[in-house]
């Protein structure tokens, strides 16, 4: 009975081929809508889970201000160098200090100029980020602590302003002055939401201070935990100890943040979940304007058929089974629209996964998900219309023109 | 006598008991059927005669419980089909009852094969017997070979035998006529005589017919004639031809 229900269903959709394309174009938006959602937002929180896990898990980044979500920060006075040196001389179980500053710049080679960030650090950097020097050197402690004009260069830069050319012993201009490129950064890759890692330069922190910034402000510290010690514990004693050398007594709020590798996760999935917020909106709409074009076409289709509705009670059948039939007839119609979506979505979402250089997550639960949810539009929008028909009366219906 | 003969039979297959029936209301008000008596037995073959506009096929709704009526009872097999509920009566035409509408009433663009085996569908009859069956009913009204024609594609009255095969094939206790030979010819017409006789005597099915033609009435063993909605005469054939 199931079964020629489900045959007859399909006839009937098959007859107006083009109405029921139209009808469940909303159907296919909407689940389109909340796979590519769900793919794409996973596929960028599992980079940014990635990106952050290759930083290494025992990172601590102390930095200025209250960072809200994206974008969103308060003004606060900055660190100096002895706020670090103190980090590194009374917290516990930590294996490395790196303060840094940094300031966006043009660099310029020859004829050619790339913006890019700038960024005073010492030796320290390298194993708090586990970065490594690809070609030439890191910077000699003297060359540090001279505050001299030399630089390290991120992959884009080099690509950037020198292409094919070793960069090497070059000077590089940086706003107003010049610096010895003495190598070059291991590539690490483009970051989530087109940041690139690897467009930066580095200079010593001194020479940072005397030469671009003009003063002795640190805005971020990065802290390695040592191997196998709680960063819950190395992040609480931070804090205590910059409230206390930052004079911030009380109930009062502080005004820099102490962010371990879950907190910077979540600030960098912020975007990802206003995207996903969005969508689901999207989504919502798409659905609940598919299911009425369900429930509109299903409406046309009992009027349009009440004679034969009318030749199927007379002939015995049941309000039930007549009630199943137009209910299984919406059903096949959304589902269907679930199934294009579905496939809709997963080569979409191959292909946009691939433009914002991110992971192809394939995920069954939600694709599953959807396609029960796009049922379940059927049954929902269905319904009604299959109680109409169900209802008719048997002579009514016949003499129905 | 007839009341002592009735004392001995069992309740008649079909009763009505002061039906009447009444469409619309206020100054549109029209009465159809102005309190009917009538009582048919098993493996009778009635036919039911009468103007146009009497009320013979409101009759014949209210037999085949399409349509309730508006006063007095009906009795099917000595039940009350008035206090049967939708799904009940539904059941009823479902296994036991056969009706040729007057109008064909198949389903457009549906084969002839499909639009027989619809009943046996409801019925639950598997699928292959159903194929059997229906093949077998089209093949006794002159149809073997017309299986897969659509209503769109057969005339008149081959539609007409299209809808006495799917009012046959479940084989029900009552069949239900409305004008089955009304868009036949003579010829035709006499040949689906002859079918309603062969189901009548045979298979004992009781056959309510309606007609115009005296000379299709003349097969049936009995005919009341109906005028102004109420049953005027009702006279026995005999063994009818
Ligand atoms: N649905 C309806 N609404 C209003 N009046 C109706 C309806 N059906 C039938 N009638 C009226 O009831 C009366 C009896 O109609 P019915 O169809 O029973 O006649 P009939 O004897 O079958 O006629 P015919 O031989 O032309 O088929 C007619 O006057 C008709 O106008
Ligand atoms: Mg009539």
């Amino acid at each position: 009975m199931l079964v020629n229900t489900l045959l007859l269903a399909l006839r009937e959709i098959r007859r107006n081929v083009l109405r029921s394309a139209l009808t469940i174009l909303g159907i296919v938006i909407g689940v389109a809508a909340v796979i590519v959602m769900v793919t794409i937002g996973g596929g960028a929180t599992a980079q940014v889970t990635e990106q952050i896990a290759s930083m290494g898990s025992n990172l601590l980044m102390v930095r200025v201000g209250q960072h809200r979500g994206p974008g969103a920060s308060s003004a606060a006075p900055a660190f100096d160098l002895a706020d670090a040196q103190a980090i590194a001389r009374e917290i516990p179980a930590i294996t490395a200090v790196a303060p840094s500053a940094s300031q966006r710049l043009v660099a310029v080679y020859g004829n050619q100029n790339w913006s890019t960030t700038v960024n005073g650090i010492d030796n320290e950097f390298f194993k708090v980020r586990n970065w490594t020097v690809d070609a030439g050197r890191q910077f000699l402690d003297s060359e540090l602590r001279a505050g001299k004009a030399v630089c390290l260069l991120g992959e884009t830069v080099r690509k950037e302003l020198f292409g094919d050319q070793s960069p090497l012993d070059s000077l590089v201009r940086l706003g107003s002055f010049s610096c010895q490129v003495v190598g070059v950064l291991e590539a690490k890759g483009q970051s989530t939401f087109g940041s690139d890692q690897d467009d930066l330069v580095l200079v010593p922190l001194r020479t940072f201070q005397r030469r671009i910034a003009g003063n002795q402000d640190i805005s971020l510290i990065q802290v390695s935990v040592a191997e196998g010690r709680s960063t819950d514990k190395a992040k609480s004693d931070i804090e205590f100890l910059m409230r206390e050398r930052r004079r911030i007594i009380g109930s009062e709020n502080d005004n820099f943040q102490v962010m371990d590798m879950k907190e910077l996760t979540r600030m960098l999935t912020g975007t990802t979940q206003i995207l996903t917020a969005l969508l689901s909106a999207v989504a919502a709409v798409s659905l609940l304007v598919g299911g009425i074009g369900i429930m509109n076409i299903m409406l046309v289709s009992v009027t349009e058929r009440t004679r034969e509705i009318g030749i199927r009670l007379a002939i015995g059948a049941l309000e039930r089974e007549v009630l199943l039939q137009f209910l299984v007839e919406a059903v096949v119609l959304s589902s269907f629209g679930g199934l294009v979506g579905i496939l809709l979505a997963v080569s979409g979402s191959v292909g946009l996964a691939r433009l914002l250089n991110i992971p192809f997550i394939f995920n069954p639960g939600i694709v599953l998900i959807a396609f029960l949810f796009s049922a379940a539009v059927g049954v929902i929008f269905g319904y009604f219309p299959a109680r109409k028909a169900a209802r008719l009366d048997p002579i009514d219906a016949l003499r129905h023109e | 006598m007839p009341a002592q003969v009735e004392q001995q039979q069992p309740p008649p297959l079909v009763e009505l008991q002061g039906v009447t029936k009444i469409y619309g209301s206020g100054t549109a008000e029209m009465q159809a059927l102005r309190g009917v008596d009538l009582r048919i037995a098993e493996g009778e073959f009635v036919a039911v005669m009468g103007p146009s506009g009497s009320g013979k096929s409101t009759c014949m709704n209210i037999l085949g419980c399409l349509d309730t009526p508006t006063g007095g009872r009906y009795l099917f097999k000595g039940v009350d089909v008035g206090a049967l509920s939708r799904n009940q009566r539904a059941l009823l035409r479902r296994h036991h009852l056969g009706f040729i509408f007057q109008g064909f009433n198949l389903l457009n663009r549906t084969s002839a094969l499909e639009n027989v085996e619809l009943p046996l569908i409801y019925r639950g009859v598997p699928t292959r017997e159903r194929h059997r069956r229906a093949a077998a009913a089209l093949a006794v009204v002159g149809l073997a070979g017309w299986e897969r024609h659509t209503p769109g594609e057969l005339s008149g009255g081959q539609q007409q035998r299209v809808a006495i095969a799917r009012a046959i094939v479940t084989e029900p206790a009552v069949l239900l006529a409305d004008e089955p030979t009304g868009n036949l010819d003579t010829a035709r017409s006499l040949e689906i005589m002859e079918l309603l006789t062969a189901f009548n005597r045979e298979q004992g099915i009781t056959v309510i017919m309606v007609t115009h033609e005296q000379e299709m009435a003349a097969f049936a063993g009995r005919a009341i004639l109906f005028r102004d909605g109420l049953v005027a005469e009702d006279q026995d054939n005999g063994e009818g031809r």
